[in-house]
């Protein structure tokens, strides 16, 4: 059965009004700090990038599914919406069919965005924009109760940000549902992640001035992400195989715990290097990028079905070959690769293990850095607990 | 007929109003009261069948200038009387309060062509009679001025009327479907929507420190400005120009002042120079290490020295479909699998670069970057 892909849009005649884009770009040109600026019910037209330069600004519309801007058409700026200030707050209206990203948040401090919905109205396609809802190089971020449909890459992106929480949205048939890439201090719960390529993804991408480290995911429901990979060759998550539940590659002091995760044909969790990423070269990477995923520590998911038809050939291979056709890889795809300067007595040192304390869930060590050759599923040597990772507190001001 | 009429109306009214041009004073706004006409700052106006100038201020040019779907540019600097900008090696030149900035954009009409049809071409030589643009054959778009208010500088749109009689301030920007003809024989009319960014997106570019969020003027730097103009004294370099009419001071001697490469399209020496100059002023604004484009790790401003981040073998961050199914920025010798070169071509807004003042491909910038590409040598693997 197919979940139909959003809720039922309000049946607003699509007019162009050139009028109202007019009203809307000289609110937002003419913003003074403590504005409000309304979006109206109805379905507003836009053809061109609106963008936000001053701070203490709330852009507000009466919900997610009435105040619609509808950017089919659009004929000029890589965002629906750039917003380049501090102290936003973005709420109760959607963003519809940009040609490049949904809503760009580029270089700011404080920003909540609550209830708002960026959606690519004909599912997934690799020409749909690439991202839904993107903070980058923001600080205190909130994201929450949102809804991301379609995107190309990833529905919600955090990059190169510090202290975010991501809660109670829904990412829904993007290639990666939510993201959180070379970000310091992530919270990421209470989410829905499904049908998405893979579900929820901690990165970190060399040749960027900060590396991420400390993020937890948890209470998240990460289910059924099988849609196949629609994003163009080349992107970051092009590699992502389909199926795949929670990733994190090359990032260190990741907490995943008490998810219900289930029904990721490729595998419930992933932990690759950038190695596995597909575009590992010596002269395509900064010499100072770490590219081990480190310090990770998976506990009390509840996990159910999944691995049982993994993409990618090798992996497929490696399934049928280990556990035969009607059989399914562990919970936990590890491609093994470690860093051979934090290898002490023959085992990765203590404190970058990955460290595994979830019941029955199993864990399947690849060795993809040696062709395949000595897979293992030994659990022992992630036998192991790490320190908690300190809740995500947002420096809001009164 | 009722609109040539009162365009005639308009022209007489205009002719009998502006009187000497060298007798206007270039506006100093009170507070952010930003005149609704362009004629009002007193820089240009249309007089006759003549874009003029204020006597006072000055005409200047690029080395290398900023693609803008092949439109011709005419810009202008003013700086108070009495006052004096201080020259910079690499930055923009710090101009006083009150310096005006504008910069039209315009195109040679074509013979026997609709209003809408405009030509493409390289030549700039049918567009003066003297100082002033000759509007007999031009068609007028948009003036963007730069005014530097006591709170920093502000940039403001002003989009050319039907009758072409003067610009209105249009903050919200505008937009325009023309038609390029190009001067070669048999080549197609290629339709497109000319943009007017608005106020916001002037400050996209014009904020090269996307931190600071400060705006700045782009080509008033150094390496751009260091070439000849014909000024009505005759030829003479910019830079020196600007100097010997007090308008800049600390200027060193000319040979340390830097020089980006000189656009001529028979230029056929020095890629690397001619193809880094291009990246510089249509790339760098935010493509340098604090720009609105440091998220991508990618910089292509002249200071940059270390390949990988010039993009070569690089992979993309967030590049979404502008990676055009390429893995890399730049790879040697390969420019069809660049990244770079693939966003330069594309003209969907969601893949092209830069990501605004462009709705059609600049040919020959594309050109230039596709031998700069392949004079490289080397991999990526």
């Amino acid at each position: 059965m197919l979940l139909t892909a959003c809720s039922e849009q309000a049946p607003e005649p699509s007019v162009k009004n050139e009028s109202f884009q007019k009203k809307l770009l000289t609110q937002l040109i003419k913003a003074k700090p403590g504005d409000v600026i309304t979006i109206p019910e109805g379905r507003h037209v836009i053809d061109r990038a609106l963008s936000l330069n001053v701070s203490n600004v709330v852009i507000k519309g009466v919900g997610k599914d009435k105040s619609v801007l509808s950017f089919k058409g659009q004929k000029q700026g890589a965002e629906g919406l750039i917003v380049t200030a501090d102290n936003i707050v973005l709420e109760n209206f959607a963003v519809e069919d940009t040609k490049g990203d949904g809503i760009k948040v580029n270089e700011c401090n404080h920003l909540t965005v609550r209830d708002v919905r960026v959606e690519w109205t004909n599912g997934p396609d690799t020409k749909n924009g690439a991202y839904g809802l993107y903070p980058v190089q923001c600080e205190n971020v909130l994201i929450e109760k949102s809804v991301v449909i379609g995107a190309s890459d990833a529905g919600i992106y955090v990059g190169q940000s510090r202290d975010v929480i991501v809660r109670h949205n829904r990412a829904e048939y993007n290639v990666a549902g939510i993201e959180i890439e070379n970000t310091i201090g992530a919270d990421v719960y209470e989410n829905v992640a499904t049908n998405n390529t893979g579900g929820i993804l901690v990165f970190n991408m060399p040749n960027l001035p900060q590396p991420g480290h400390s993020t937890r995911i948890y209470n998240n429901q990460v289910f059924a992400n099988n849609t196949s990979n629609f994003a163009p060759e080349g992107a970051a998550v092009s590699g992502v195989p389909a199926g795949s539940g929670v990733i994190i590659n090359s990032n260190d002091k990741v907490e995943i715990f008490e998810n219900d995760i289930s029904e990721n044909k490729t595998a419930n969790i992933i932990i690759s290097s950038y190695f596995s990423a597909g575009y590992y070269s010596e002269k395509s990477t900064a010499k100072d990028f770490d590219p081990y995923p480190e310090t990770i520590f998976i506990y009390k998911n509840r996990f159910s079905g999944g691995g049982d038809s993994p993409d990618h050939l090798e992996l497929k291979a490696l399934k049928v070959a280990q556990f035969g056709f009607n059989g399914r890889l562990p919970d936990i795809l590890w491609d093994g690769i470690v860093n051979s300067e934090k290898i002490s007595e023959g085992k990765l040192k203590k404190e970058y293990a990955i460290c595994i304390d979830n019941d029955t869930a199993g864990i399947i060590n690849v060795d993809a850095g040696n062709n395949y050759k000595n897979i293992s599923t030994d659990i022992k040597p992630h036998q192991c607990v790490h320190d908690k990772l300190p809740q995500v507190s947002l420096q809001r001001g009164s | 007929m009722l609109n040539k009429y009162f365009s005639l109306v308009s022209l007489l009214i205009l002719f009998t109003v502006t009187g000497c041009s060298s007798e206007k004073k270039v506006l100093l706004p009170v507070g952010d009261n930003y005149p609704e006409s362009l004629s009002a700052w007193g820089v240009l106006w249309r007089d006759s069948n003549r874009l003029v100038i204020n006597q006072k201020v000055i005409p200047y040019d690029l080395n290398t200038a900023l693609f803008s779907d092949y439109a011709h540019k005419f810009r202008t600097v003013w700086v108070p009387e009495g006052e004096t900008a201080v020259y910079r090696q690499d930055d923009t030149f710090d101009f006083p309060v009150g310096s005006v900035i504008t910069k039209t954009f315009y195109y040679p009409s074509v013979k026997g062509g609709s209003h809408n049809q405009v030509l493409k071409t390289s030549d700039y030589s049918q567009d003066f009679v003297g100082q002033a643009l000759n509007l007999n054959h031009l068609r007028l778009i948009e003036t963007r001025v730069l005014y530097h208010s006591k709170n920093g500088w502000v940039a403001l749109p002003y989009v050319w009327n039907e009758e072409q009689t003067d610009a209105v301030l249009e903050i919200t920007g505008g937009s325009f479907d023309l038609e390029l003809v190009s001067e070669e024989s048999g080549s197609q009319l290629v339709a497109f929507n000319y943009s007017v960014p608005d106020a916001n997106q002037c400050v996209g570019c014009h904020a090269p420190n996307h931190s600071a969020r400060v705006i700045k003027p782009i080509g008033p730097k150094a390496r751009h400005l260091n070439k000849t103009y014909f000024y009505a004294s005759g030829e003479q370099q910019q830079i020196n120009y600007w100097r010997t009419s007090g308008i800049l001071k600390g200027v060193p001697s000319l040979e340390k002042v830097p020089q980006n490469a000189l656009w001529t399209l028979d230029a056929k020496n020095n890629i690397d120079h001619r193809a880094r100059s291009y990246l510089d002023i249509n790339c760098g604004h935010c493509h340098n290490p604090v720009g609105a484009a440091d998220t991508s790790g990618l910089f292509l401003d002249i200071a940059q020295n270390d390949d990988l981040k010039l993009g070569v073998c690089k992979p993309p961050v967030a590049a979404g479909q502008g990676t055009g199914g390429h893995l890399f920025s730049i790879v040697p010798e390969k420019p069809d699998e660049s990244i770079l070169l693939y966003r330069m071509h594309s003209l969907d807004p969601g893949a092209m670069m830069p990501e605004l003042g462009r709705a059609t491909v600049h040919k020959e910038g594309v050109d230039l970057i596709q031998q700069w590409i392949r004079s490289m040598k080397g991999n990526c693997s």
